[in-house]
Order: C-alpha cells, then sequence, then structure tokens
C-alpha cells in the first residue's frame, strides 16, 4: 500500500535533484528530461491523489449501494482512512483550480505576446527599441521577435552582439517558451515540483547560450557578453565587496556557481569545458520517474481488485 | 479627439477645476493635461524641459499652470514608457517616444505585469543579486588570462 504515496514523494525527491541535474547534463538533453520528468511526475501525484480520495469515497455507504458491492469488505480491505481521502480531494481540487488559473493566465499572454509581435514592424526579426532601458528578450510569435533596446546595442561591440542575438534567436527556433510554460503548469499541479520548472528556466537558457557559443564559436567571449549585459542592467553597486571573493582559485569559484543565481552559473558554464552527454544519469533519471508511474498503475489495480472482490460477496 | 479638441477640454475642465468640482472630473482633467502635454513634445523638434513645457502650454490656452504640475505630469508620462529623458544640468529634458518603442513600452508593461511573463518572455539576463554580483565579477576576472587581450572589458562597466 506504500506504493501509493510512492508518486507523492517522487516529486519531493525530484525537486532536490533537479539543480544538480540542471548544472550537469547537457542543457538541451535537460531541458526535455527535466519538462518531461514534471509532465509525468504532476500526472502521476494527481493520479496518486485521485486513487486516495477514490479509496476513501468507496467507504461510504451511497457509493456502495450504488456500485454494488459490499462496504464492510472494504473497510477491510481499505487502508486509508477517511481523513487521508479527504485531505487528498481538496488538494486535487486545489492543483485542478491552480492549473486551469495559470493555463488561462499562460494563454491570455502567449496570445498577447503574438499580436504585439505581429503588430512590431522588424528587419531580420529584430526590433530596436529606443529608450534609457538596458532590456533584450525574445517574443514568441509568428514569426517570433527580438526585442533588444538601441541602448544595449550601443555598448556591445560587434561579436557580443551577435552572441546576444544568437542567444535569443536560439529561443525562438527552439520554441523554449512551451518548456517553461509546461514545466509551470505541472509545478501548479503539485507545487513539490516547483524547483525542477525552475530548473527548466534555467536549462532553457543554457540551451541558448550553448546555440550562441556554438554560433560564434567563441564560448568566452558569450560568457563575457551575459557579464556585461547583466552588470548593465543591474543597478550599480558599490565595488569593494568583492575583495573577498578575489583570493579563491578558479576552480572553487567555479564550485561556489552552483548554488548561486542563474547569471552566474551560466557564465561560470560557459568558462567550464562544454557539456557533455550523460546517457547513463539521463537513463536512471527516467527510470525513477518510470517507478512513480509504474506504482500509482500497481495502487490503480490494486483498488480495482479491492473493488471487484467486494461485488462479488455484496449484495 | 484631435488636439484642438483636446486642448480645448484641457481648458475647460481646468477652468471648471477652479470653479470647485468633484474628484473624478479633476482626475479626469489630469488625463486630458497629460495628452496636451504629450502633443506639444510630439510638435516639439527638440527636447523640452518642464519650463518649456509649462511655456508652451500658456501661450496654447492661457491656462496658467505651476511648475511643480507640469513636472508632475511630465514624470508621469515617463513613468507609463511615453516619454524618453536626458540630464541636462540638474533637471531633464523630455522627448516623446515614437510608435515602435511606445509598442515596445506597451507590450513590457503588459507583459510585465502578470506573475507568469517569464512563461512567455525570455529575458537575455535576470537580476543580481549583490551576492550574484560579487561572484561573476570574480568569475570574470579569474578568466581574464593575459591573452583573452582586454581585461578591463569583461567586467562590464558602462
Amino acid at each position: 500500500m506504500w506504493l501509493l504515496y510512492l508518486p507523492l514523494v517522487i516529486p519531493a525527491l525530484a525537486g532536490a535533484a533537479a539543480r544538480p541535474l540542471a548544472n550537469r547534463l547537457e542543457p538541451r538533453q535537460a531541458t526535455w528530461l527535466l519538462t518531461s520528468a514534471t509532465v509525468a511526475l504532476a500526472g502521476c501525484s494527481l493520479a496518486a491523489l485521485a486513487l486516495l480520495a477514490a479509496y476513501a469515497a468507496a467507504r461510504t455507504r451511497a457509493l456502495a449501494v450504488l456500485g454494488d458491492y459490499s462496504q464492510s469488505v472494504i473497510r477491510r480491505g481499505d487502508p486509508i482512512s477517511e481523513a487521508a481521502g479527504a485531505i487528498a480531494a481538496l488538494a486535487l481540487a486545489g492543483a485542478a483550480v491552480a492549473v486551469v488559473v495559470m493555463s488561462r493566465n499562460w494563454v491570455r499572454a502567449l496570445v498577447e505576446s503574438y499580436r504585439r509581435a505581429a503588430r512590431l514592424s522588424a528587419d531580420d526579426g529584430i526590433v530596436v527599441v529606443p529608450g534609457p532601458a538596458i532590456e533584450a528578450y525574445a517574443l514568441p510569435g509568428w514569426p517570433g521577435r527580438i526585442v533588444v533596446s538601441g541602448c544595449l546595442l550601443d555598448r556591445l561591440d560587434d561579436d557580443r552582439r551577435a552572441a546576444l542575438i544568437a542567444h535569443e534567436r536560439a529561443h525562438l527556433d527552439g520554441r523554449h517558451h512551451l518548456f517553461a510554460a509546461v514545466a509551470r503548469l505541472a509545478a501548479a499541479a503539485n507545487p513539490l515540483l516547483l524547483p525542477v520548472a525552475r530548473a527548466v528556466e534555467y536549462t532553457v537558457e543554457r540551451w541558448a547560450d550553448e546555440r550562441a557559443a556554438a554560433v560564434t564559436g567563441n564560448r568566452r567571449m558569450v560568457a563575457q557578453t551575459i557579464g556585461q549585459v547583466a552588470f548593465l542592467a543591474s543597478p550599480r553597486r558599490r565595488r569593494t565587496a568583492g575583495i573577498s571573493l578575489g583570493m579563491i582559485g578558479a576552480r572553487a569559484l567555479l564550485r561556489s556557481a552552483v548554488w548561486a543565481g542563474p547569471v552566474p552559473r551560466r557564465v561560470a558554464a560557459l568558462l567550464a569545458a562544454p557539456p557533455r552527454r550523460r546517457t547513463i544519469l539521463l537513463a536512471a533519471c527516467a527510470a525513477i520517474v518510470l517507478l512513480a508511474g509504474v506504482s500509482a498503475l500497481e495502487t490503480a489495480r490494486d483498488l480495482h481488485a479491492l473493488v471487484e472482490l467486494a461485488q462479488e460477496s455484496g449484495s | 479627439m484631435t488636439t484642438r479638441q483636446e486642448a480645448a477640454r484641457v481648458h475647460d475642465l481646468s477652468s471648471r477645476h477652479e470653479s470647485g468640482d468633484t474628484p473624478r472630473e479633476v482626475r479626469r482633467a489630469a488625463g486630458a493635461l497629460e495628452s496636451a502635454v504629450l502633443e506639444i513634445l510630439r510638435g516639439a523638434s527638440e527636447p523640452l524641459s518642464p519650463g518649456d513645457v509649462r511655456q508652451r502650454l500658456e501661450t496654447g490656452q492661457g491656462a496658467a499652470l505651476s511648475y511643480s504640475t507640469v513636472v508632475t505630469i511630465v514624470s508621469r508620462l515617463h513613468a507609463k514608457g511615453l516619454l524618453d529623458r536626458q540630464r541636462v544640468g540638474r533637471g531633464f529634458t523630455y522627448t516623446p517616444l515614437d510608435e515602435v518603442s511606445l509598442a515596445a513600452g506597451r507590450m513590457n508593461q503588459a507583459l510585465g505585469r502578470g506573475t507568469d511573463h517569464d512563461a512567455v518572455l525570455s529575458r537575455f539576463v535576470s537580476g543580481l543579486s549583490s551576492r550574484d554580483a560579487r561572484l561573476l565579477r570574480a568569475l570574470l576576472a579569474s578568466d581574464a588570462s593575459p591573452q583573452a587581450g582586454d581585461p578591463g572589458r569583461g567586467e562590464g562597466r558602462g
């Protein structure tokens, strides 16, 4: 019976593993793995909640009469308490509401994005925006647009401009917003998956960074571009605090970037060696996700068998 | 509504405001003032200071507005993303943004407000915490080896 709780425990495990995986796996692989894992795990945990609720519901008299089975057999064979069933039903309802609200908001944002993209006239899909903002983003659409502030372009040399544009173009070509959206939707269904959804947001950035590195042929330059834009975009800070970190060696620095925000992690990844594909790690992750699916399925079969048993001895 | 009608309405509303009107009408008057100021800036061939704007408002309609009112209006327009501003001396001069940048600015506002705009827009860089900034500076500095050429560039000052 403990199998029923496995689909609820594995997402927590995935949440803890998401960041190390995002750091270690090749970004494209990581994006596919983590996104499909969020969908599979969200599905499994919803199924587990539904089963918990169903077990509890099966104990009620009304359902026993309706389904023509023996209530006492169910009560004897059913390991789920009414309280657990009620909590599961509530969680299920909450998840359904969260998913509906989030998908509605997302569809609205996407429709708005397509409308704006269609209205912006652009050379080569690039819209240069005047004004003081330091800004660059990919706007999904048909076709998608790359929006960059002229103020930012002015401060980048040609190579770095190319890196910036290649990065944003990779987002549009790879439809990265869909991966991020799917993962967030899954996390709405099960908040334990939130770290995984954040990891997907990071891996699509890494994916675009690696594309930019491939297009420009210079990983270090892409790293420097990210660094430069990040400093331009964030308000000026006092520099004195930097001294303490200046003492640390390069390897230790790369290690300490593992738990930092996305920008230093991306820069550290680009300064390190190019990522390798890791088939064994990938297979191990897929196996764990599969385990969640199998255990949900197994519990569903248990419930079915129990109800059948109760039907035979009922009425 | 044409510019002229708009301007007439501004005058109308501001004079009614003086004779003591409801807050709703005052608020509407503020909106009309904003569009009047915007029209003046769009009609101008050069960046204007709030003082210039005030002068042109007066000659246009004869309604006297205080300097601070004009400053409030242009700052509000700037905050809305309708105006660009440049620092001149101790103050600012303002220029209107063109259609493309207005569209982009509105888009920023529309998409930036929702909680899930990240699911649609992918920004080149997200924000830097002060710890991240320190780490990033150290990372780029540690990478700036002699053959990389100009190490100062990597720090991205600007």
